[in-house]
This record gives structure tokens, C-alpha cells and sequence, in this order.
């Protein structure tokens, strides 16, 4: 049942897109996403798609891991599909009651849909192959600059990758709970909505409990190993650039330039 | 009355990139009355196993018949099912919520529907069957020390009155003596109550000297399952798998070993010093 939950749903292979450097992958999804809104052709769009088909086969994460994601926007898609849809003025196609859909509003329903399922396919293609420790190691080292004006980019770090680690485990820690619970009885899914919450307090009171004991615990340990904030400190892994990180970042900015050749004088054209 | 497992398997997150294979082919009959202790290590499928018994998992494939009735199929009454077998996880912390003691271990048979009296006296009856002092029925569970919060968890599962009480590492966290406290208690409450107990550990040790069956669980299959005293003669097996016989096997091993006419299959301190007097009186 929880375990079916996938936050940070790192999906372990060896390929060369897991062994990249967090911060191209970073870059490269924000590129992806630019490149998304920012060009808005057919043409464009195919090329999108190749880019993206070609991201996913080197991933060797298996599709279906990938479309796992777009379960949780279908409501949020279709709702601006349908808004698109019916609230969009221009050439009238057909009429439903004082509602019209017109030609344009097909056309940007279809371009608002593909994006959103690109959006949400692009970042998961960098949550499936980076582990939650890399993506914040990333973010922090390329947050970096902000520390200069006073934003405390390791503490937020620390935070983020704390708070990441103790997801599984306090699911873990629900699902145990519950189970605790049911053998004496208690039923978790059954009644209105406020017996079902009432029905929550045997569940909540132990995670809350456990919660703060775990995190005074860590406190603890962090402070028993000579943890005082980021000042000084040093990595046992440092992110180091290597080569297929260059041939990475030289490779986003040709996708870059090849999009906006592409959207501005069409398919064939951008390619020549 | 008695649950029997038929060529249960269980397979943990199928379909995903972390499947599991927990339990393979398990075939058991647990009959009313036994003292059963299953021993395993980390990893085993015994806990996993012992979450069938009350249907909160469900096999993946095979079946579970309780009083010969298969849990599995269309309108089993579950909730009853759950009130029949109570299952103690290793952490009271897991189940403790209530403002004190009592009330918490009235939420089990509060559950089942029963009266405020019926509740009351089953919570009184069960917390006198654990042994705890009456000073801390009114005390929060989250003042107690381990061993006491441990009782009162196993109060908890009591108050429903089950036939089969199972116990997850009752003992991990203890010390020796919290340990046999519990151990004895647990060993008075079968006496007393006449009901199945399932005793789950990965000490021999512990259960050695309770227990009428072992049930020996490795990579989720059952290894051995007899008499305590037939399970330790394949001490070197259970060694392999990272187990290990009581300390006296090995000591009335090396005896034999060393022309000492007594038997191997001793299974407590008492009975193996019983034995080597009996030897020495006679030489």
C-alpha cells in the first residue's frame, strides 16, 4: 500500500546518464523546460521529442517508470486542457451551448498538454537517475554564488537532504504503525471523513512521537561528529566536472542553438 | 481450530525495480496449544510470515486457512480474524497513543465492539496477565521503561482475547533480566490461558528453553521444524545461516567428544547439568 508511494523514485542502472554530474543534469532539465516554453512550432516540438526519446533510451530506465510520474496531473492537465479548449478566442470550429472551440484553442490545448507531459517527463528523467544525495549535493554547489548575499544555501542543502532521507523511513514507519494498529483492530478506511480522522490519532500520535525522537537523535549524532554549519566544511566526494560532463553541457547547448534554428526557419532548414 | 499455511509465497514490490522474493512454497500447520518459537536471521521471511497469520499481508500466491477456512477468500471476515490471531510487533512504540496506560489497552477490545464494562474487565484481566504493577495503569505508556512498555503492548493484543498470540522479538532492546522477565511471563500466560504462542526471535538461547517446536526460517523458507532438542543436532547447518545452537549443545558436543558418555541433546543449563552429574555419579 505506502510502499507504492515514490517520491524520490531513483531508479537505480548503470548508464552514462546516472554516472553524469548532478549539476548537468540540473542545467540540462532547466534547458529542456526552457526549451519547451520558449519555442513554440511543430518543428520545435518534434525536436523536443527526439531530444527527449533520445535522453530516456540512454537512461535504461524502462518507460513505464518515466510515465508513472503523469499520474499525479492528469486532473491539473486536463483541466487546462479544457480551459484551453473552450475559453480561447478566434476561428469558431464548432459550437457546445454559449461554450466555442476555435481553432486556436485546439491548437494551444494540444501544445499546453504535450509541454505539461514533457515537463513532468523531462524532471523525472533527472529524479529516476540522480539519488536524492546527489540532486541536493548539486543544487548546493550550484547555489553556491547565492551565499554571497547571504542566502544559506548548506543549511537549506542539509535541510532538503535531511528532510529526503527521512521520507522512506518515516513511510516505513506509517506503514508499521498501521499495521500495529490494525492487529488491534483498528480500521483505517472505513466511515465518514470525520471518523475516518478521528480513526487517524492511534496512527499519528506514534509517527509524531517517533518523529521528534528521530530527529533528536540526528541532532545529537550530527553534533557527537563536530557538526557546526557549513562553514569549512568539506566533502568526502567532491563534485569534480569530467569529460562526459563537458561533452554533456556542449551537447545541451547544440540542442539549444539546433531548437532555435529549427523554430525559426523550420525542420529541414535548421538541420542544413 | 489451528491455522495451516499451503505453498504460501510472498514477493515484496513485484513489478519494480526492488522485487523480493520473501517467502517461498512456506507449508506449516500450527495446531492449537503448541509453544512455537521461530528462529531466523534478519532477513529470513519470519516476520513477513507471521504478518499472514492475520491476514495484514496478503501471499502472493498459496493460501491460509484458519479453523479451515481460507482467509483469502470472498467475505472472510478479517477484523475478526485479527482478534483471533494478535500479533505483538517488536515495537510497543509502534502502537502506544493513548494518555495512559489503561485507556490504551482498551482500544483492542474497544475496537471488536464490546461493551464499556467488557472492555474494562478484559484491559484489567490482560494487564494483570502481563504482570504489570497497578501504580501504572493511570501512567502515560511513553513513561515507561522498555520492559514495561513491552507488557503493556502485549496487554494491548491480550485485552482482544486471542487463540494464537504471536511475538515479534518480544525481548529485542532488553536486558537479561527484562528478557526473562517477559520470557516467563509469556510462559505463564500459556500455561494459564491454553493459547498457541508464537514466540519470534533470532536467539536460540531465548526461546530454547520455553519452547515444544522450532520453527527454523532461512531466505524464506522453512529449514527445519521439530522438537527443540532435534533442531540444535544440526548446530554446524544452523551456524552456516548465521545461527546458533544453545551454548550447552556445544558444550555437551565437545564433552562427547572428549569420551564423555552424555547425551548431546540438551537444551537448558538445567538439564545439561543434570545430565553431566548423572555421568560423573556413575563413572
Amino acid at each position: 500500500m505506502l510502499r507504492d508511494i515514490t517520491l524520490g523514485q531513483y531508479y537505480p542502472a548503470n548508464s552514462v546518464l546516472h554516472k553524469l554530474d548532478p549539476r548537468v543534469k540540473l542545467a540540462g532539465t532547466m534547458v529542456f523546460i526552457v526549451s519547451l516554453f520558449a519555442f513554440r512550432s511543430a518543428e520545435a516540438y518534434i525536436g523536443a521529442t527526439l531530444f527527449l526519446a533520445a535522453v530516456i533510451r540512454i537512461s535504461k530506465v524502462p518507460l513505464k517508470f518515466m510515465l508513472k510520474g503523469l499520474k499525479s496531473i492528469i486532473f491539473l492537465m486536463m483541466l487546462t486542457v479544457v480551459f484551453n479548449l473552450f475559453l480561447t478566442r478566434g476561428t469558431v470550429v464548432f459550437r457546445l451551448g454559449f461554450l466555442a472551440v476555435t481553432e486556436e484553442g485546439i491548437e494551444t490545448a494540444v501544445f499546453m498538454a504535450i509541454r505539461l507531459v514533457y515537463l513532468i517527463i523531462g524532471s523525472s528523467v533527472m529524479t529516476l537517475t540522480t539519488t536524492p544525495n546527489d540532486l541536493t549535493d548539486g543544487l548546493e554547489k550550484a547555489m553556491r554564488p547565492l551565499g554571497k548575499v547571504r542566502v544559506p544555501v548548506h543549511e537549506i542543502a542539509m535541510m532538503m537532504s535531511i528532510a529526503l532521507r527521512f521520507i522512506p523511513i518515516l513511510l516505513e514507519e506509517t506503514d508499521k504503525i498501521m499495521k500495529a494498529q490494525m492487529a488491534r483492530g483498528a480500521d483505517f478506511e472505513s466511515g465518514g471523513l470525520i471518523q475516518k480522522a478521528k480513526n487517524m490519532i492511534p496512527l499519528l500520535v506514534p509517527l509524531f512521537i517517533s518523529a521528534f525522537r528521530r530527529a533528536n537523535d540526528l541532532a545529537m549524532a550530527m553534533e557527537a561528529r563536530g557538526y557546526h554549519g557549513g562553514e569549512g566544511r568539506t566533502k568526502m566526494k567532491p563534485l569534480v566536472y569530467r569529460g562526459r560532463d563537458k561533452i554533456a553541457y556542449l551537447l545541451l547547448l547544440l540542442y539549444l542553438v539546433l531548437m532555435f534554428l529549427v523554430n525559426r526557419i523550420g525542420f529541414f532548414a535548421g538541420l542544413i | 481450530m489451528a491455522i495451516r499455511i499451503e505453498h504460501l509465497n510472498y514477493i515484496y514490490g513485484a513489478g519494480t525495480a526492488f522485487e523480493k522474493h520473501a517467502l517461498r512454497d512456506i507449508n506449516l500447520d500450527l495446531p492449537d496449544g503448541q509453544f512455537i518459537g521461530m528462529i531466523g536471521h534478519t532477513g529470513s521471511g519470519k516476520s513477513t510470515l507471521i504478518q499472514h497469520l492475520n491476514g495484514l499481508l496478503k501471499g502472493t500466491s498459496g493460501a491460509v486457512y484458519y479453523n479451515d477456512k481460507n482467509i483469502y477468500e470472498e467475505g472472510f471476515e478479517m477484523k475478526r480474524l485479527r482478534s483471533r490471531v494478535g500479533l505483538v510487533f517488536q515495537y510497543p512504540e509502534h502502537q502506544l497513543f493513548e494518555a495512559d496506560v489503561f485507556t490504551d489497552v482498551c482500544f483492542g477490545p474497544k475496537n471488536l465492539g464490546l461493551s464499556k464494562e467488557e472492555t474494562e474487565s478484559r484491559a484489567y484481566e490482560a494487564l494483570r496477565l502481563v504482570g504489570l504493577k497497578e501504580k501504572y495503569y493511570k501512567v502515560s505508556p511513553f513513561e515507561l521503561s522498555g520492559g514495561q512498555k513491552r507488557r503493556v503492548a502485549i496487554a494491548g493484543i491480550l485485552a482482544m482475547n486471542p487463540e494464537v498470540l504471536v511475538l515479534d522479538e518480544p525481548t529485542a532492546g532488553l536486558d537479561p533480566k527484562g528478557r526473562d522477565d517477559i520470557l516467563d511471563q509469556v510462559a505463564k500466560l500459556h500455561e494459564e490461558k491454553k493459547i498457541t504462542v508464537i514466540l519470534v526471535s533470532h536467539s536460540m538461547e531465548d526461546v530454547a528453553r520455553y519452547v515444544e517446536r522450532i520453527i527454523v526460517m532461512n531466505k524464506g523458507q522453512v529449514m527445519f521444524d521439530d522438537a527443540p532438542r532435534k533442531v540444535f543436532q544440526h548446530y554446524k547447518e544452523l551456524e552456516a545461516i548465521g545461527l546458533a545452537a544453545p551454548q550447552v549443545t556445544y558444550l555437551m558436543h565437545g564433552l562427547q567428544e572428549r569420551g564423555w558418555k552424555v547425551p548431546a541433546d540438551a537444551t537448558t543449563v538445567e538439564e545439561a547439568a543434570g545430565a553431566i552429574i548423572e555421568y560423573l555419579q556413575k563413572s
